[in-house]
């Protein structure tokens, strides 16, 4: 147990969170507050007209079937993202892990994309699968016979989507799993392999479990950034099409706030992606976290 | 004692008449880049054009930035006096009645000699309510135009100088243009605004009743009618067969045209000095095509761009400054500076004619066929305009359903049918608001 400090005055330690109190509670409170209370009313852009309608702006949202078409794709975007970013930033992690000819280069290059806007990133992806002018769009046209249009199909509009989310989440994933790998004791990987572990099995049965609190926070913060703040890569890449094919939760908000000006709906939208995330957490503290060992 | 006091207030006095600070507005813009700076060159011009009256530019990002921007300013009480607000949020500010003061109202307890003829009646109606009131002023006025490429033309064995003026005509030449080699025929910008908004205007059929919206709130979309359906059925065959390209929502179809390889493209007027900047071959600009049995086509296009909104919470005094400044926008000279630097439309018949009169159509002929565009006949309740609210999320619900026409997820029919259904249930929310 960590030596307790005692404060002589009783008031100076909430003296001393208070600055960061208040910025939590006017930067991300306060803001939640009104969501909630606004999603309860239909009001004009300049709010001169407030109509109180209850739960009506929610149950709009449940009937419109294009919500729950964002719903599901949302759910489906962030399972790809997290899952393709963790994946491959534990696989690049532990190659670069490993005593090989310039390590330090391949490191820096494999953080580099980390340091780029979230939003440079959906140009650099969209123009190289541009159905008109990208690179990747020719190649695969040209070479491999692939009509590549993700401005009409679906499908390879979310494809799109997903790499450009993953490939800029990967550096920050990268960082904390060298990290972890770094802190596994040597001596228990040599200790397997004197055992007679395959390099697989002492990877999965020593190293992997080893690594579970970093696992665990990356998921996490994986889903938060699929959900959040890919936005710049649906705005910048799609908007939201197809159709609605890659029209993100987060993306409608803003739409239906920002450019519409329906301020009821976009709450009302804000509020229940909150309440997804925070059950997300949740649930990944009460059944997730037990399979952690710290 | 006393003496001091009087010789303060005296002091004081002096110092009010002698060094009156100039009445100072906030005019809140969302013109960036070279627009911006020539808007500020306008600030500056009416600045030291007289000394009662300050205006400050503020640049404030985007269309939905700068919008968003004055609603927030509004909200916490300190509205700029004059904000620039796009053509789809028309809608919305004139149903705002605390918000804003119409500009007819001001100019008249201003007493500014204010003339709504002296406008041109398809950029003026646009911004006016159906008996001719102005609400707001235009500024930036654009139109969608067809851009095609000459060197195309010539290597299709097509006259470059004879563009096609009706829609057979641009499909069939659209056809031989990608026969001679290239990736398409034709492509299209801004699908909701010029295929489906332009278009009804054009050939003078309803997009939506009441006048398009403008007769009142309670107003249904109409443009699932026959003509729209035969034009859009037209467009997807054409698609089906890679001679109509479909380059993506709001401008992204430029590149398509820009490179080279799909020449016929419907763009907006105020694209054409990027257009000149950009094109390695030569082009030009016509007419909007149309269907030649329709009767009555074609009548007049209908503009994009945006307008300038006079803001309540302002004081006496800078209402005055307003009036000055509004007036001082609509001379000939300023419009027509306007207007060639730009690429913009004159507001105004005078500065139309004073840029006709310089000269400036020799080089620039494209900009004059937007203007006769305007004005070709005088616009009747279908093509005065569209006023209608949640207009953003209107063209965003044909662009979706477009895209699911064109990639084969639903007819025609059906799309069509879904945009206005769904564009209804957003009317009818906002009908319940802006009472």
């Amino acid at each position: 147990m960590a030596k307790q400090y005692e404060f002589s005055s009783r008031r100076l330690p909430y003296l001393l969170v208070l600055p960061q109190m208040a910025i939590v509670f006017v930067f991300f409170f306060w803001p939640a507050i009104q969501a909630v209370w606004q999603s309860l009313y239909i009001q004009d852009a300049f709010g001169l007209s407030m109509i109180f309608v209850g739960l009506s702006n929610y149950v709009r949202l449940f009937k419109d079937p294009s919500y729950i078409n964002s719903l599901f794709i949302s759910f489906a975007f962030a399972a790809v993202v997290a899952f393709s970013a963790m994946t491959l930033a534990l696989f690049l992690a532990v190659q670069a892990n490993r005593r090989i000819r310039g390590a330090a280069f391949y490191k820096t290059m494999l953080v580099w994309p980390y340091a780029m806007a979230t939003l440079v990133a959906g140009v650099l992806w969209l123009f190289l699968f541009s159905p008109n002018v990208g690179i990747i769009a020719y190649f695969l046209k040209h070479s491999l016979g692939i009509d590549w249009n993700h401005l009409l199909r679906a499908g390879q509009a979310f494809l799109l989507v997903s790499i450009a989310a993953s490939w800029k989440q990967v550096s920050y994933n990268f960082v904390f799993f060298l990290a972890g790998l770094q802190n596994v004791p040597a001596a228990l990987v040599e200790a397997a392999a004197i055992d007679g572990a395959s390099p697989f099995r002492r990877f999965w049965s020593v190293v992997f479990p080893l690594l579970s609190p970093t696992t665990f926070y990356l998921l996490v913060m994986n889903l938060v950034y699929a959900f959040f703040e890919t936005f710049p890569i649906i705005h910048q890449v799609t908007e939201g099409g197809p159709g609605q094919a890659t029209n993100i939760l987060v993306y409608r908000v803003y739409k239906d706030g920002v450019i519409n000006l329906d301020l009821g709906a976009s709450s009302a939208e804000s509020v229940i992606l909150m309440l997804i995330v925070i059950g997300l957490t949740v649930l990944q503290f009460r059944f997730v976290e037990r399979k952690v060992t710290y | 004692m006393k003496r001091l006091v009087i010789a303060l207030a005296a002091f004081a006095l002096l110092c009010g008449t002698a060094f009156a600070e100039p009445v100072t507005i906030e005019f809140w813009h969302a013109m960036g880049g070279k627009n911006g700076d020539v808007t500020q060159a306008i600030i500056d011009k009416f600045n030291a054009s007289q000394s009662d009256y300050k205006v400050v530019g503020v640049f404030k990002g985007s269309y939905a930035d700068t919008m968003n921007a004055g609603i927030a300013a509004f909200r916490a009480g300190q509205p700029p006096a004059i904000l620039q607000v796009y053509e789809v949020g028309t809608a919305t500010m004139m149903s705002a009645k605390g918000a804003i003061v119409p500009v007819y109202k001001l100019m008249q307890e201003e007493g500014q000699s204010f003339d709504p003829h002296e406008f041109i009646p398809a950029i003026s109606g646009y911004y006016s309510t159906s008996s001719g009131q102005m609400l707001s002023m235009p500024f930036n006025s654009s139109t969608a135009v067809m851009y095609y490429n000459k060197d195309a033309f010539r290597k299709a064995g097509l006259d470059p100088n004879k563009p096609p003026k009706t829609w057979p005509e641009v499909f069939a030449d659209a056809r031989k243009l990608k026969a001679a080699g290239y990736q398409g025929g034709l492509t299209s910008n801004w699908f909701g605004w010029i295929q489906l908004e332009n278009f009804s205007a054009w050939h003078n059929v309803p997009f939506g009743t009441k006048s398009n919206g403008f007769d009142g709130f309670d107003t249904r979309l109409v443009f699932n009618g026959p003509l729209q359906l035969r034009h859009l059925t037209n467009l997807y065959n054409l698609s089906k067969e890679g001679v109509f390209i479909y380059g993506g929502r709001d401008n992204a179809a430029n590149s398509l045209f820009t490179s080279g390889q799909v020449p016929i493209h419907f763009e907006s007027i105020g694209g054409y000095g990027a257009m000149k900047s950009t094109c390695k071959f030569d082009f030009g600009v016509a007419m909007l095509p149309y269907y030649p049995d329709v009767k009555g086509a074609p009548q007049n296009s209908i503009i994009g761009g945006a307008s300038l909104w006079v803001m309540a919470k302002q004081s006496q005094a800078q209402y005055k400054a307003v009036a000055a400044f509004l007036t001082f926008l609509s001379k000939p000279d300023i419009q027509s500076y306007f207007h060639e630097q730009t690429g913009y439309l004159p507001v105004t018949l005078a500065a139309y004619k004073l840029t006709k009169e310089q000269g400036y159509y020799k080089d620039n002929p494209g900009l004059e066929v937007a203007i006769q565009q305007l004005n070709n006949k005088t616009p009747t309740p279908n093509s005065r305009g569209i006023r209608f609210g949640y207009m953003p999320q209107i063209r965003t619900i044909c662009d979706e359903q477009w895209e699911s026409i064109l990639g084969g997820k639903e007819t025609v029919k059906q799309g069509l049918d879904n945009m206005v259904r769904l564009g209804n249930e957003l009317l009818r929310k906002f009908e319940q608001i802006a009472q």
